[in-house]
């Protein structure tokens, strides 16, 4: 355990396509959304953390004179090292009550910052960008052919997890795709990057969400039940993804996932629901192994038998993930808010009984990643 | 491939020798004098022990192909499709580059196929160091 809980949690009002309203606006409206559901004021929230956006902005526009703060910017799961970073803050005193916002307008574009791109003096710009990646898509996918011949991944089993996770979509009515789809559906979509095709790729969406953290003591007097945190971890690996020690595996995910679990106590059969950060398709697989869910090399057959399909063994993704649900860029919030409707049991699709989530994000490609675990009981 | 239009590295003092010898027809790596570990991208100490003890060494410019994706979207500087891959060099270190001089197809993209350098120049201060199929090494 970590002496902390979630006492609010929210999304913005509506996801998806959002041109109305400015990426500082999507952190406002997910903030204000969090404080209803905590039943607090802005005058409670003590601490401030937020990446895309600095934490001096998000302060200033909420109106919060923070006693701390927290600007850690490593890509999408920014936001689950914001938890552990809080968790560290309140239980040394440093504050009492933290906001964690995140916005994105990633498809409307609207008051967003310029993109900053990696200048040619960087070691990325000097010994990757001359040779024509073109963010995400050609970067993140690079090592999968390298995982497919290794452990003889086919196109299929890859394609079977966009297949899997629309299944869990379906049942989201705030997903942004929600038809089923086949195997040949996703291989006859257009190619982006062999061996990516479309629905192998993550949407591009606006949207935003927010988490409220206090310590376990204050967590029960909320209106909501509390949702503890029982253990994190994070890490960091290379901001260039031809730099991974192996192309197979994250570094990355496997520290922040066993010191997650070392801290949380847990075994993997203690699991009741799990969210693997999917910017695209190998994702959970590297994500179910690393984690050590599956051995080596079994991930995709452990997704094309329905293990993590509705009434598998393991409920994986169970918003459609960034695949079908939505993707803003940083879908890292929108990982844990599935994992707090799910503790909570509010989900749209909800597993029964769902006692203990782990939640998995990545930042970068492959650069980063930080783990939470989640509990209905404080352990 | 058009290149003229590739967005072009911009030296920095630590990476000079690297720019330097692909200018000079040569790939250049660094090997540790202490740990003798050789290692990528261009630093003035080890990863692995932090000795400042290391010496550059022209590689031999052999390489297999360890990964890679065919790039389908517009780029400016490229005719899509056209391969993005991580190379293994011989002597270890992996890095980033094209492979050409072979159709940007699955088929003729084997992966672990032998390369080699070739050097391909982009203005009077950068040449870019890329891959084609060794045919004849196997
Ligand atoms: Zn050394």
């Amino acid at each position: 355990m970590t002496g902390v809980a979630i006492v609010g949690a929210a999304e913005t009002t509506e996801l998806g396509v959002i041109p109305h309203m400015s990426q500082i606006q999507l952190h406002a409206d997910a903030a204000l959304n969090a404080l209803k559901d905590a039943g607090l004021g802005i005058a409670d929230i003590d601490g401030v953390a937020t990446a895309g956006e600095s934490p001096t902005g998000i302060a200033h526009y909420l109106g919060i004179t923070p006693t701390w703060v927290d600007g850690t910017s490593v890509g999408g799961c920014s936001f689950m090292l914001h938890v552990r970073h809080a968790i560290a803050a309140i239980n040394s005193g440093q504050c009492t009550t933290v906001l964690i916002t995140h916005g994105e307008s990633g498809r409307s574009n609207v008051g967003r910052g310029s993109f900053r791109g990696m200048g040619a003096s960087t070691l990325t710009g000097q010994f990757e960008t001359p040779y024509g990646p073109m963010g995400p898509p050609t970067m993140f996918t690079l090592p999968v052919l390298r995982y497919m011949k290794d452990f003889g991944l086919t196109h299929e089993q890859l394609a079977m997890v966009a297949v899997v996770q629309r299944q869990w979509a379906s049942m989201n009515p705030r997903a942004s795709f929600r038809d089923l789809i086949t195997v040949d559906d996703v291989l006859n979509s257009r190619m982006i990057a062999y061996p990516f095709h479309l629905l192998e790729c993550c949407l591009v969406t606006d949207g935003g969400g927010a988490l409220i953290l206090t310590s376990d003591e204050r967590a029960k007097d909320f209106p909501n039940p509390p949702v503890y945190l029982i253990g994190t971890g994070e890490s960091v690996e290379t901001p260039m993804v031809s730099q991974m020690a192996d192309l197979t595996s994250s570094r990355a995910f496997r520290v922040a996932g066993f010191a997650a679990m070392k801290e949380a106590g847990i075994k993997h059969k203690d699991v009741d629901h799990l969210m693997v950060y999917d910017a695209f398709a190998h994702l959970p697989i590297y994500g179910l192994e690393d984690l050590g869910f599956c051995e080596r090399g079994e991930a995709g057959s452990f997704i094309s038998e329905g293990n993590t399909a509705p009434g598998g063994s393991l409920p994986l993704n169970t918003n459609g993930g960034g695949l079908s649900y939505m993707h803003s860029g940083m879908y890292g919030m929108y990982a844990m808010q599935e994992s707090v409707r799910q503790i909570r049991g509010t989900a749209p699709a909800q597993v029964d009984n769902a006692q203990v989530s782990l939640c998995l994000g990545v930042g970068g490609m492959f650069g980063a990643s930080g783990c939470v675990v989640m509990s209905r009981a404080p352990h | 491939m058009a290149n003229s239009k590739r967005p072009l590295p911009q030296p920095t003092p630590e990476t000079q020798h690297f720019w330097e010898g692909t200018r000079n027809g040569e790939l250049r790596l660094q090997r540790c004098d202490a740990c003798a570990a050789v290692y990528f991208p261009p630093r003035p100490f080890c990863p692995e022990c932090s000795s400042r003890m290391v010496s550059v060494f022209s590689a031999s410019g052999r390489a297999t192909l360890h990964s890679y994706v065919i790039n389908q979207r517009p780029h400016p500087a490229f005719a899509a499709p056209y391969s993005i891959a991580i190379v293994e060099l011989e002597e270890g270190p992996r890095m980033m580059s094209n492979v050409i001089g072979c159709p940007q197809t699955p088929e003729a993209l084997e992966l672990d196929m032998p390369l080699n350098v070739v050097f391909e120049k982009q203005n009077d201060d950068i040449t870019l160091p890329l891959f084609e199929p060794a045919g004849d090494r196997t």
